[in-house]
């Protein structure tokens, strides 16, 4: 019977990633890797020109990432009718649509801000949120990612369609601690406060014990039994509450209505522009999981930008603005607690101390 | 908080649309939570949710799952094993702990999917992909997942093959899910970018096509992700969250159209030129000539493309291009983060030899990480736990000053082989050219 049903079944075409050119606007595949320059006309849009003369403008539009049928149809109507055709999307799953002369750009933006969609996201703006699944599918959440941007971008609406900070502002938001949402100049991502707790009839079914035990960062999970079945218990002093044994051992739940809080983070940055790239480093802490609008995150996301904006200069990303007025300052101006917690205490952390008589006074 | 919207020109060509009718035969959950976010001037997905549950009692019910995470802040799926027949991921299952409350969406099973490199489409193919999906899951797609999958959000088991079949049909194939190969990403690059010093959709296609079988059958010890960016300003994240970072870069003088740097001047100003340019390069390589021209130090360059970024007329890269690679990135689990390490200063890629040795050394990073890595430990994790000098030498290629940030501080360490490893530096000078 296997056999019948495997002849069945149709083979996969093991085709891989598909080829890009099939689908790039024309004006670009004739100028592949022939650019002069680029400039900016205004907020949300590029203005690229080749060697050859040719000349394209990319609009660039805000989406909400999740899109269904009459979304994207409503979209493609748009770019059928005002635009070539062709779309692609940033890493921060912003639209970003090719027009092949300058007169196209004024009605296309017009049509896409009449159904809804905000133009924005180039330059020194504050660009869509990267982000994750959340509640709506991943296994181990702690918060949402959809709720959290929306409710954030609602909030930051401005800065998306202007182009009025320091330099561009990368967001991440990320439901737990592997943080798939990323590096950011600010990212706000889950912070478990407390120890799993387990649920120990159903770890000897459901989970593959020793790897469990390998997967905690600091050896504080050590096979036991409790309740005369074989499981798995917590040295909770030793717990660092990061949630790494919940994936391979859903009974071991991380998640908390209560204590999974949100932490935000600074001063992570991806490019080498000016300084070497840097992660984000811990600024506040301890912010309660409010559904559905997460103000308070929301209120400490935008008095960080409301500092940046006032105080860091020119081409400073959030982080270089940091190293340059020091973090005692950054505390101050932010008037954002600095505890013990700020320090860090993780291997190689003596190189995040001041070793040095620098101070500011 | 949200401001209140002005009322749209054609409500019925909106973003906040819904539909008169409703062809789903379940009633809707009460959603008083998630109906708050559809106030606000970004586009609403709970909006975009419930056109959908106009149409399919599967999200009907997830709406009425997702309201009760928010109500409980708390998640409510559950993973497990689903594929399509030949392969053994690219699936990401979701089964439902709450099916009882909400048994239309019992199953919401993922399909990740490669986009295009560089991420193209046409109208054409974004209607054709959105009508499969309609026709075989939730409608629901996101465009796109943090690793750069498309994601079609929403099926059943059974239908998770038909859509597959589908799609593949036409050209689209499954991503990676699970420890194998992942789904790549490549920015727009030479496509439209003049700051490009690579062929970034020949070099993601190149790479990860080659490793496609590693892709759908996951065997490795973890996920293994390449990235691949034009130019330094890394628009990919590579160096972050990338176990083989390509980064486009040149070695030869930077251009520089002095005309265009004197008409940059005039037009801003010498102080805002040295303020925001010659001040803000890294190693001060730049200086303002009296005559409003610029001299570069291109010896002490570090490529970084700052000035490049900012006088985008008259600053770019130069013409002898190639590629930098970095191994080893990642983000917290376990050890926590590691950035890349660079582990090719430059290579030349313009011939399909070039290529070819590109797709080799891939091959030898995966195979001695397939052999050597522990279970769940990520490339750069390995590193870290066998030392940079034992990698390099598992994937045959030389130490290099431009892997350091700094030579080693601490005087623990034998060198009773120095002699013989002293001597190899003439000839990789020599090498090196």
């Amino acid at each position: 019977m296997a056999q019948a049903q495997t002849q069945k079944m149709r083979q996969p075409i093991e085709s891989g990633c598909p080829d890009g050119l099939q689908y790039m606007h024309p004006l670009m595949v004739r100028n592949f890797g022939n650019w002069k320059y680029h400039d900016r006309p205004r907020p949300g849009v590029l203005h690229h020109v080749a060697y050859s003369g040719d000349e394209i403008w990319t609009v660039r539009v805000g989406t909400q990432r999740q899109l269904g049928p009459y979304e994207i149809n409503l979209l493609c109507d748009i770019i059928d009718q005002y635009a070539d055709g062709h779309v692609r999307f940033t890493i921060r799953s912003n639209m970003e649509i090719m027009v092949d002369k300058r007169e196209k750009v004024g009605p296309l933006i017009q049509a896409l801000n009449d159904a809804g969609y905000p133009v924005g996201g180039t330059g020194n703006s504050v660009t869509m949120i990267s982000h994750t699944q959340g509640w709506l599918h991943c296994d181990i959440p702690g918060t949402d990612a959809s709720g959290v941007v929306k409710a954030l971008m609602d909030e930051l609406y401005q800065e998306f369609i202007h182009e009025d900070m320091p330099n561009r502002v990368h967001i991440t938001t990320s439901c737990c601690q592997i943080n798939c949402g990323g590096q950011g100049d600010i990212a706000i991502n889950i912070q478990h406060t407390k120890p799993p707790k387990i649920n120990h009839d159903l770890v000897a079914n459901v989970c593959e014990r020793p790897s469990v035990v390998a997967r905690c960062p600091v050896a504080a999970i050590r096979p036991a039994i409790v309740n005369g079945k074989p499981s798995l218990e917590v040295d909770e002093k030793k717990c660092i509450c990061c949630g790494a044994c919940f994936p391979p051992c859903p009974p071991m739940q991380i998640n908390d209505p209560e204590h999974s809080k949100l932490a935000i983070w600074v001063g992570g940055k991806n490019s080498n522009a000016r300084s070497k790239p840097m992660f984000h480093k811990l600024v506040a802490a301890g912010i309660p999981n409010n559904p559905p609008r997460w103000p308070e995150a929301a209120a400490i996301v935008k008095n960080i930008l409301r500092v940046y904006k006032e105080d860091a200069k020119n081409w400073e990303r959030v982080g270089e603005w940091v190293e340059r007025i020091g973090w005692p300052r950054f505390f101050e101006l932010t008037e954002l607690p600095f505890t013990k917690f700020h320090i860090d205490n993780w291997r190689g952390s003596r190189y995040t101390l001041n070793a040095s008589a620098h101070i500011r006074f | 908080m949200a401001q209140k919207q002005p009322t749209p020109k054609n409500p019925e060509k909106h973003a906040s649309y819904i539909p008169q009718e409703k062809k789903s035969t379940k009633p809707f959950h009460p959603t008083p939570m998630l109906d708050q976010l559809e106030s606000g001037p970004w586009p609403s997905f709970v909006t975009g949710l419930k056109r959908l549950a106009h149409d399919n009692n599967m999200m009907v019910d997830l709406l009425g799952q997702l309201e009760h995470s928010y109500k409980t802040r708390l998640g409510y799926w559950k993973g497990g094993t689903v594929s399509v027949f030949g392969y053994g991921g690219g699936i990401i299952p979701r089964f439902s702990e709450v099916a009882s409350m909400f048994p239309e969406s019992k199953e919401f099973h993922t399909l990740r999917v490669q986009p295009p490199a560089g991420n193209h489409y046409t109208t054409q193919i974004l209607r054709r992909l959105s009508n499969s999906w309609n026709k075989w899951g939730s409608g629901l797609i996101a465009f796109h997942g943090q690793t750069g999958n498309i994601m079609f959000i929403g099926t059943t088991t059974e239908n998770t093959q038909h859509f597959f079949d589908e799609i593949n049909e036409y050209g689209f194939d499954l991503g990676g899910a699970g420890p194998c190969v992942r789904t790549s990403m490549s920015c727009v690059g030479a496509a439209r970018c003049e700051q490009s010093c690579a062929n970034e959709q020949r070099i993601h296609r190149t790479l990860v096509n080659d490793f496609i079988d590693d892709m759908h059958r996951p065997a490795l010890p973890y996920k293994f992700k390449f990235k691949v960016s034009g130019c330094p300003n890394d628009c990919m994240n590579s160096i972050q969250r990338a176990d083989f970072a390509v980064i486009g870069t040149w070695r030869d003088d930077m251009q520089v159209d002095q005309a265009e740097v004197k008409s940059f001047v005039a037009g801003k100003g010498r102080k805002y030129v040295i303020d925001n340019v010659v001040a803000r390069c890294p190693t001060n390589a730049l200086s303002l000539n009296d005559d409003d021209t610029l001299a570069v130090d291109n010896r002490n360059c570090v490529r970084c493309m700052h000035c490049i970024n900012v006088m985008t007329k008259a600053l770019k890269p130069g013409k002898d291009r190639g590629v930098t690679l970095l191994m080893g990135g990642k983000r917290t689990l376990k050890i926590g983060d590691t950035f890349g390490t660079v582990v090719v200063p430059f290579m030349k890629l313009d011939t399909d030899a070039d290529y070819e040795r590109l797709r080799e050394l891939a091959h030898k990073v995966i195979d001695f990480w397939a052999e050597n890595g522990l279970e769940h430990e990520r490339c750069g994790e390995m590193i870290e736990r066998i030392g940079l000098a034992n990698f390099l030498e598992g994937i045959g290629l030389d130490v290099d000053p431009n892997m350091i940030a700094h030579p080693r501080t601490g005087s623990y360490v034998r060198l009773d082989e120095w002699d013989q490893e002293a001597a190899k530096w003439p000839g990789r000078k020599q090498a090196a050219g």
